[in-house]
């Protein structure tokens, strides 16, 4: 088996007596499709945030490509390929969406600040705005690259915050709910989009309680529960066992 | 095509202006001229605080740090023996570097607190120019500061000639903010304003960025200073309070911040108020009072500041000559 991209060991961490994540485990393998799944609460949200440097850990963790990476800053765990999109609807409201995009590009499109001044830096940006055009095109957002970002319809918006997150050259990207709000129509589209992703050789790791695209999307699953792995395994597995189904309390998991 | 035209008018436009500001001096009298020399430096230190202002922090110590441009620059030029073209070089370095320093400190808070700590900074800068005399001269200041050095026969004792040197040196500096604004860097400071999670998630360093915008604004406050410093002759703790720093932000907000030229025309606009129609009426104290029912008008009245007012203008003459859809913004490639 190869090297896990990402691993977190014994991770906890709490806010003041709550323990949002306690004792959690889990790898992820490059190239898959990892789904992160619990009830609302279970220290989802937490986890993503302690493993992209929103929040250092209490305790415990944070492995990334063989090295630790525990409290380590947002932007530069960004700048080694770890990008995470948010739960709820995130982007530069104010900006066009290309310019949403062409933020995202900040990584690779660095040049010192006198190349800045005087426009020699403009290598660096037509290939961002290139690489820009390029994702909104993957996103059927090519049509509407100058509007503002807050005149786009949810489902877009949502499209667009992936954009602006793949716009940042990730190896694993850590997706909060992508899918909500979403129609049956634009959670397929999207679905086949987040396979596309992979296709591209990056990791996916997903939190979504969309059971159907998570059973559809996912390689392997985490079930958490009360901030700690509960059960882990292929779609299947998790699917049919009774501790995840009691975990739900009765929600049908396989419903939908 | 379209944008072609637009573009020559653009440039016509620019090219009257430019007359305008060269000839200006010619048209005014002795000391309106030096009053004109004042607009010129307060430009400066107004542009560059909205470059400040672009990642969301407003700081109420940016006269501070234009003291700090000043006295550093009239120091190296008077204990040291500095040319002064290079002292104030110098000076807006230092006001750059203090603000390098200040970040540590400053940008652990934001918004509300921001303002509060960049005042208590401001003023803690300020007691130490009071309370050392040796070298900053006390509650008294700096006296007998250096002038600029005559360039051939050109004295720039001559409100006239040191109109023109502040012209240039401000155009430039001008330029160069602008340039900052339009380039990713520009870009960037917003994405920090609207969104500094966001920003975060994709690799910008939000503290190095602010910092940046801190220590960019402050060079160009501090060159305002050290222009100010050497055409007065003498600065004081004072002259940098707090009184100084209300009307910056009138200027600010009354000309509007959302565009780069908003700040330039309030304090262009509200100069001219003071100057021209308070003075003459004899009104002259009356400053804080008239400065203070102008803010809260355009507050009330001018929600977009001047600027609003101006680009509202250019539209509807636009529309006339051209009636087609506004051209979306322009990018910078
Ligand atoms: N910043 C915070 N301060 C205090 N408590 C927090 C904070 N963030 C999260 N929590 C708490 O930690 C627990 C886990 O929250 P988290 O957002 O990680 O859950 P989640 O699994 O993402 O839930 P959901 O499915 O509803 O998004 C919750 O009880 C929440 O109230
Ligand atoms: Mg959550």
């Amino acid at each position: 088996m190869s090297q896990p991209i990402l691993e977190v060991c014994d991770l906890c961490r709490s806010f003041g007596g709550l323990k949002a994540v306690h004792n959690l485990n889990f790898a992820v393998e490059p190239q898959t499709i990892h789904g992160l799944i619990g009830p609302n609460g279970a220290g989802k949200t937490t986890t993503f945030n302690v493993i992209s440097g929103f929040y250092a850990p209490s305790s415990g963790k944070v492995v990334y490509q063989g090295r630790d990476v525990s409290g380590m800053k947002t932007s530069k765990l960004a700048e080694i390929g770890l990008i995470r999109t948010f739960q709820g609807t995130t982007l530069f409201q104010e900006f066009s969406v290309i310019d949403n995009v062409r933020i995202g590009c900040h990584n690779s499109a660095r040049s010192g600040f006198f190349s800045r001044i005087t426009g020699m830096d403009r290598a660096v940006e037509t290939a961002a705005l290139d690489k820009a055009h390029e994702l909104l095109a993957f996103f059927g957002l090519s049509e509407i690259a100058n509007e503002p970002a807050a005149s786009l319809p949810h489902g877009h918006q949502r499209a667009l915050g992936m954009a602006v997150a793949l716009a940042a050259d990730p190896k694993i990207i850590l997706l909060d709910e992508p899918f909500t709000g979403m129609n049956p129509d634009e959670t397929a589209r999207m679905m086949e989009l987040v396979r596309d992703v992979r296709r591209r050789g990056i990791t996916v790791m997903l939190v979504e309680h969309d059971m159907k695209a998570v059973m559809g999307l996912c390689d392997v699953i985490t079930v958490m529960n009360f901030g700690s792995r509960l059960v882990e395994g292929t779609p299947d597995a998790v699917r049919n066992d009774p501790k995840v189904i009691e975990a739900y309390l009765g929600r049908a998991i396989d419903a939908a | 095509m379209r944008e072609d035209i637009s573009k020559i008018s653009k440039w016509g436009l620019g090219l009257v202006f430019l007359a305008a500001l060269l000839v200006l001096p010619q048209v005014l009298s002795y000391s309106q001229r030096e009053i004109a020399v004042l607009l010129v430096i307060n430009v400066l230190l107004v542009a560059s605080y909205r470059l400040m202002t672009l990642t969301g922090e407003w700081s109420l110590g940016h006269v501070v740090i234009m003291g700090v441009g000043a006295y550093a620059s009239a120091l190296f030029a008077k204990r040291l023996g500095v040319p002064v073209p290079v002292s104030m070089f110098l000076g807006a370095s230092t006001a750059g570097l203090a603000a390098a320093v200040l970040s540590f400190p400053l940008f652990r808070m934001k918004g509300f607190y921001f303002l509060i700590g960049s005042f208590a900074a401001g003023e803690v800068i300020r007691l130490v120019w009071k309370y050392f005399s040796t070298p900053f001269g006390g509650p008294k200041g700096i006296k007998l500061i250096p002038g600029f050095p005559d360039i051939g026969p050109i004295s720039m004792f001559e409100p006239e000639n040191y109109y023109y040197l502040c012209l240039a040196v401000v155009s430039l500096s001008l330029f160069i903010l602008y340039r900052i604004e339009q380039s990713r860097i520009g870009l960037t400071f917003h994405a920090i304003h609207w969104q500094d999670k966001l920003a975060e998630s994709v690799g910008v360093g939000t503290f190095r960025y602010r910092m940046l915008a801190f220590v960019l604004a402050s060079f160009f406050a501090g060159l305002s200073g050290a222009l100010y410093a050497h055409y007065i002759g003498t600065i004081n703790p004072t002259r940098f309070d707090v009184e100084e720093m209300v009307f910056v932000l009138i200027w600010a907000i009354v000309g509007g911040t959302n565009t780069f030229f908003g700040p330039i025309i309030g304090v262009v606009a509200l100069t001219i108020i003071n100057e021209i129609i308070l003075r003459s009426l004899g009104f002259d104290s009356a400053r804080p009072m008239i400065y203070g029912a102008l803010l809260i008008l355009s507050v009330l009245f001018l929600p977009k500041g001047l600027e609003g007012v101006v680009q509202k203008a250019g539209r509807i003459f636009k529309a006339r000559k051209a009636p087609e859809p506004t051209v979306r913004r322009e990018q910078n490639a």
